[in-house]
């Protein structure tokens, strides 16, 4: 699904009014891969929020897939799952209900719903791992877990908000790679929000940069590589300039 | 060997403490009817321990009663006040004054509306092990994480899913602590509620057996008493945390319930 937004702002009324968002222009493809860096605490969470439909604009439109996201009804009607950096799974369900979250509050049939979810785990490797609780789970496992929810209603849009920002280097590079095969499978739009530029240019076929608070667009990166992209791509020289780039328009000219 | 290393310690503190009380008891000579010695009571328990176990009896039954009426009554009105943030500002001061009321002030009160006998024990018991219920349960069903508050909106769930599939199990672990804390009070509350109201002429509790006892100076009797109204406590107590550790075994520590 695409998404494309015309002006959309975002303003936290007051007093005093916090603007999180300046008014912003951006299409994204059905498909894309699109990661978006930005400062901690820029407004990227906003934008995310907004496509989701959890927060309503204050200005500008919006539109998912073909069709506008309605401020009315505070929530996007579009197929759309949102992945966050803590996995908010349900400590009293196992591993297997937990992916099965989505389906359920959308009264699918069971068989159908026991099906997708173990699918979806299938998917993230967890597959065997159904009877297990959040508790006896590691963070990656976890965070895998989250995946699989997200990916169980077979979203056409998957909106991460620093997903792996919690993970220790190993597993976020192995979710990193894990994510990419996912999203060449499944062909879903995907929306990585992130501060870790390296992950931004591994995974997005473009990269978004954005200001300090209220956030608005400083730069736009194509990342040319072919996929599927190996790991060794991230200590390459073309890979190193790219990242480059990308620090100096996030960090306002200077590379640290 | 666990049970040992557990029970052992505070075990060896009672029989010192017993071994202390005879000793003290039997040196100074003080007469029975003042301070009775562990002999004396044991016996008491021994000569009366048919009414004490049918007292004991009647009194578990009230606070059981009382106790199940508090923890629907609670969870409902804690479900009203996670549905109705002004529902919650308006009535919630009037949950805490069931906590501050001086139960043993309005018992009589309360037994003379409701009448002898069994209603008015149970009410009383139910007034005094009520708020923690509410407090507890309350605090369970509405600070959850924002995030997954979102999670459901996003998934377009419901208000009553809302409720049903995320807040009512997030609240269960708060909903025992309450519990735990009011099975305790709920056998304060028969008793006190005894105090004022027995079940019949050959019928009663342990609060009106304490009452009784104490009337008639009979203080090894009224010691047994007081004795079998802890042990009634105390194995409500280990019943309920028994209960709640079991329920909460897949909750994994992964939610800290909400103290009182």
């Amino acid at each position: 699904m695409s998404v494309t937004a015309r002006g959309l702002a975002k303003e936290f009324p007051g007093p005093p009014a916090v603007p999180a968002l300046s008014p912003l222009d951006l299409h994204i493809d059905a498909g894309e891969a699109v990661s978006v860096v930005g400062p901690s605490g820029c407004g990227k969470s906003t934008l995310l929020r907004l496509i989701a439909g959890l927060e309503a604009p204050t200005m500008g439109e919006l539109e998912i897939g073909d069709e506008p996201v309605s401020i009315e009804r505070g929530r996007a009607t579009a197929n759309l799952s949102y992945v966050l950096q803590d996995p908010t799974l349900l400590p009293w369900r196992n591993v297997h209900d937990n992916a099965s979250l989505p389906l359920q509050l959308a009264h699918w049939p069971g068989s159908v719903i026991a099906e997708q979810a173990s699918a979806a785990l299938d998917l993230v490797g967890l597959g065997s791992e159904g009877r297990l609780y959040p508790h006896q789970l590691s963070g990656g496992m976890r965070m895998r877990v989250s995946i699989a929810r997200a990916l169980s209603s077979r979203p056409g849009l998957l909106l991460m908000d620093e997903p792996f920002g919690a993970l220790d280097e190993i597993s976020r590079q192995a979710l990193n790679g894990e994510l990419q095969r996912l999203w060449r499978e499944q062909g879903f739009t995907l929306v990585f929000v992130t501060h870790s530029v390296q992950e931004a240019v591994f995974l997005g076929q473009r990269v978004i940069v954005l200001s300090p608070r209220p956030a608005r667009m400083v730069s736009e990166h194509k990342v040319e590589f072919a996929f599927p992209r190996a790991p060794e791509l991230r200590t390459s020289n073309e890979f190193s300039q790219l990242m480059r780039q990308v620090s100096k328009n996030l960090h306002g000219g200077t590379v640290p | 060997m666990n049970i040992l290393r557990v029970a052992g310690p505070p075990l060896f503190i009672a029989a010192f403490m017993v071994l202390l009380w005879h000793a003290a008891v039997t040196l100074s000579g003080v007469q029975p009817f003042l301070m009775p010695g562990p002999l004396n009571v044991s016996s008491a328990i021994v000569a009366n321990g048919a009414t004490l176990a049918h007292a004991a009896g009647l009194t578990a039954v009230a606070a059981v009663l009382g106790l199940a009426a508090s923890f629907v009554a609670g969870f409902l009105i804690a479900v009203s006040f996670s549905q109705s943030p002004i529902v919650e500002r308006s009535l919630y001061p009037y949950a805490i004054f069931l906590q501050t009321v001086p139960i043993v002030a309005i018992a009589p009160l309360i037994v003379l509306w409701i009448g002898h006998g069994l209603p008015g024990v149970v009410a009383v018991s139910f007034i005094i092990s009520l708020f923690p219920i509410i407090a507890n349960t309350t605090a369970g069903l509405t600070r959850i994480d924002p995030d997954l508050l979102d999670l459901f909106r996003l998934y377009g769930a419901s208000r009553v899913q809302t409720l049903l599939r995320l807040r009512v199990p997030h609240a269960i672990p708060s909903m025992l602590t309450g519990l735990r804390i009011s099975c305790g009070l709920s056998v304060v509350g028969a008793i006190v509620g005894e105090f004022f109201a027995g079940y019949g002429t050959e019928d009663y509790g342990l609060g009106y057996l304490i009452i009784l006892t104490n009337a008639q100076t009979k203080t090894p009797y009224l010691f047994a008493s007081v004795l079998t109204s802890t042990a009634l406590g105390l194995s409500f107590f280990a019943l309920v945390s028994l209960l709640s550790r079991r329920a909460l075994r897949r909750w994994g520590g992964a939610n800290e319930p909400a103290r009182a």
